[in-house]
């Protein structure tokens, strides 16, 4: 299901940190309700002066919000709003005849942590996926839609998916570290896209790449044994640091710290903020504190749709939707 | 309402003794198919063990220039009949090859003839009552025994029992088998990648597919006669040859490295192509990085299996006429050639009761041979199978 175009025309008009989030959020609100009788029936339309009373009655709040241009409800007003890392528009892809996600938009800041949270089987993943060309490799998938990265159409046929797995790394689900030493898992993909050369340049960059992701310590005394021979939670942050070892420009998380006591998880969420400076992080998560402590931009999925896409800590204070905010505060299931 | 143990146990009882019954069903199967081979391989060594063995007498052997001659003459007349022909032919040859001989008598071991030989080793044979009772006192002194037999192993066939070995036939064998492995080898593991790592999931392919499998269950002596008019009729490649053989030989078993290699690389888990995929690897990278590494026990296993199968293959060898009489052993892809169960099959159909012996000899050597390999491709199995 479409919706009418109307976000993209106010929040176009709207300069990042012009706006105070409060007033954005109410225009928001505001417009929004304007097209009510479209989505919604039986809801009674918002008005301007309520929108500042967050803590009101849920019908107070619109069902689903799709900001069709793909930008977030409110601006995060600390971090730099001057270049889009990705930006999915229009974005359809079916399984088979399953539509997993469903005219998706939205805009990935560079050098932001953006999280994706939502129920299980809402299209995280798939959509994380589409994000490195990685639902290729699913036969049954079918994408329909841009995703512009670097002024280049991810979706066109003209890219080339090695370049762009080049500069867009993934953390799988599951940890899948290559069936390899622990040093092979982290030096393999460098040395491949020539980006390290000797023993010596190897063994630095395995080293900092083991320490980015809280590793090194626990692994330096055996770099030779195999990567498999850890435990899940070691062996997820083996991968991470293969996907730092490579320097992206994107690295997309899939539910990172799902296997992870909390002092990794910790370390991995430091990491993503650290990196945050020299990448653009994508992250899926089902952790709601994690969303808030990590994450710059926040965006809530439900059933293959968008249904609010916010700054963080808006998003988990004062939610424009109805069903993020069931979500959020564990009244969805 | 609630069950007490005792209600569960009684109605447990009867599943129990299901399970206890099936079990013993599966068990006398088992001991049944034990029985089976251990008859067959009891049987076997019994019959063939003899085979490496051969009765041998020390005797006077006088090199005359008579003897160069009429070489029957170097032995004691009593003897003639008892020592081998083929020592009888060599002895001209011996005197050529070492001047010095001549004009000397020694005493020495030489190969006894077939009867001799079955006669030592208790079986019927064809020696007069006064043969027997001169062998009888050759034993007594020493002078004759049975002894390792060495010619089994060293020389090619012969129309005299006791001369009679595998070397010819083992030459074949490894020759056919080598070209064999040259070819389905590389287009079996090349055709599997294809088909499992890069073909798109079309109907073509899964036509191809199913003819690949089916090809797998094609009896064999059909290869035989595809090979018989493609290879030897069409192309003129040299009939009875290692050559011919193993191009026959490599149509069958090209399919079960296929297949298996196919197995190898469906079993590695997607989850590492994808960590591949992830990384940016190309496709090829992929296979050739990750993929093959961590199959290749399996692509080894299945083609050691495929070849140990190649070498017991006998009907399409003998369609393209690999049974040949091959006295002198040879190494050439091109000549004629026999191979270990061509060999073992013509022993089979001779009537000569010595040559039974060596029936059961050779298939000892052949299964040997097959036993090793198969244990083998466990070993590798065992030994590089990782987790992940
Ligand atoms: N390979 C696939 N083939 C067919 N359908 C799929 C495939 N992968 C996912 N789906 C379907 O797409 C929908 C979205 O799945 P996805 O894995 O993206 O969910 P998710 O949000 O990541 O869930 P979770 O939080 O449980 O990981 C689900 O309905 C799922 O059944
Ligand atoms: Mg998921």
């Amino acid at each position: 299901m479409k919706q009418p175009n109307t976000m993209s025309r106010q929040a176009d008009a709207i300069s990042p940190g012009t706006v105070e989030d409060s007033e954005h959020d109410a225009m928001y609100k505001q417009e929004h309700s304007d097209r009510e009788g479209v989505t919604n029936t039986g809801e009674s339309p918002v008005r301007p002066d309520e929108a500042g009373s967050q803590g009101a009655t849920d019908s107070n709040k619109p069902e689903r919000q799709q900001p069709s241009n793909g930008e977030p409800v409110t601006r995060n007003t600390k971090v730099d709003h001057d270049s889009i890392s990705l930006s999915a528009s229009d974005l359809n892809l079916w399984y088979g005849d399953h539509q997993a996600l469903k005219s998706l938009s939205m805009k990935v800041y560079a050098n932001t942590v953006t999280a994706l949270i939502g129920p299980s089987g809402c299209g995280k993943s798939t959509f994380l996926r589409c994000l490195n060309r990685m639902n290729d490799l699913i036969p049954s998938a079918r994408v329909e839609g841009n995703i512009e990265m670097d002024g280049r159409n991810v979706n066109s046929k003209d890219m080339d998916v090695v370049a762009l797995r080049r500069r867009v790394g993934m953390v799988f689900q599951n940890p899948n570290p290559f069936p390899k030493s622990i040093f092979e898992n982290v030096a393999y993909a460098p040395r491949m896209h020539d980006i390290v050369g000797g023993r010596a340049e190897q063994e630095e960059l395995v080293e900092k790449a083991l320490r980015d992701a809280g590793l090194w310590d626990e692994v330096k005394d055996k770099l030779h044994q195999p990567g498999t021979s850890l435990s899940g939670g070691q062996q997820q942050r083996l991968c991470i640091a293969r996907a730092v070892a490579l320097r992206p420009d994107v690295i997309l998380m899939d539910e990172p710290t799902s296997a992870l006591d909390p002092i990794s998880t910790a370390t991995i969420e430091d990491l993503m903020v650290r990196l945050r400076e020299e990448f653009t992080i994508v992250v899926v998560t089902h952790n709601m504190q994690q969303a808030a402590r990590v994450a710059d931009y926040t965006s809530f999925f439900h059933l293959g749709e968008i249904i609010e896409y916010n700054d963080t800590t808006t998003l988990f204070e004062k939610p424009a939707t109805r069903k993020a905010e069931d979500y959020i505060t564990g009244r969805y299931g | 309402m609630a069950q007490s143990f005792d209600d569960i146990t009684k109605q447990l009882g009867k599943r129990h003794r299901r399970t206890r019954r099936l079990k013993l069903t599966c068990m006398a199967a088992m001991v049944l198919s034990a029985v089976f081979l251990v008859v067959f391989l009891g049987d076997m060594v019994n019959r063939g063990w003899s085979a490496f063995q051969q009765g041998r007498m020390q005797i006077e052997v006088s090199y005359t220039e008579q003897s160069q001659q009429m070489p029957l003459t170097a032995v004691d007349e009593q003897y003639r009949q008892l020592v081998s022909r083929g020592f009888f032919r060599q002895i001209p040859q011996r005197m050529e090859a070492d001047p010095e001989l001549l004009g000397t008598t020694r005493t020495q071991w030489v190969i006894a003839r077939s009867s001799v030989d079955q006669y030592l080793k208790g079986r019927e044979n064809s020696l007069s009552e006064q043969q027997r009772q001169l062998i009888d006192r050759m034993v007594e002194q020493g002078n004759a025994k049975l002894a390792f037999n060495t010619t089994f192993f060293t020389t090619g066939d012969s129309r005299m029992a006791e001369l009679a070995g595998i070397l010819s036939a083992a030459l074949g064998t490894l020759l056919t088998i080598i070209v064999t492995m040259a070819i389905c080898f590389p287009i079996g593991v090349m055709t599997a990648v294809y088909l499992e790592e890069f073909a798109p999931d079309n109907r073509f392919t899964r036509l191809i597919e199913v003819n690949i499998n089916n090809l797998a269950a094609v009896p064999s002596i059909l290869f035989g006669l595809l090979g018989l008019a493609i290879f030897i009729s069409f192309f003129g490649v040299p009939r009875s040859s290692p050559l011919v053989g193993g191009l026959t030989l490599s149509l069958m078993t090209l399919p079960m490295i296929i297949i298996s290699t196919r197995a190898a690389l469906r079993s590695v888990p997607d989850s590492i192509r994808h960590a591949a995929f992830g990384v940016g690897c190309t496709r090829w990278q992929v296979v050739s990085d990750h993929v093959l590494p961590v199959s290749i026990p399996g692509i080894l296993t299945g083609s050691i299996i495929g070849l140990a199968q190649a070498m017991g293959e006998t009907a399409p060898l003998i369609i393209v006429g690999m049974v040949a009489f091959m006295p002198d052993p040879s190494f050439s892809l091109t000549q004629a050639a026999t191979v270990l169960p061509a060999q073992v099959y013509s022993w089979a159909s001779l009537p000569n009761q010595a040559f039974q012996e060596k029936t059961a000899g050779g298939i000892l050597v052949l299964l040997a041979v097959l036993i090793t390999l198969n244990a083998a491709a466990v070993l590798l199995r065992n030994r590089f199978e990782r987790r992940w």
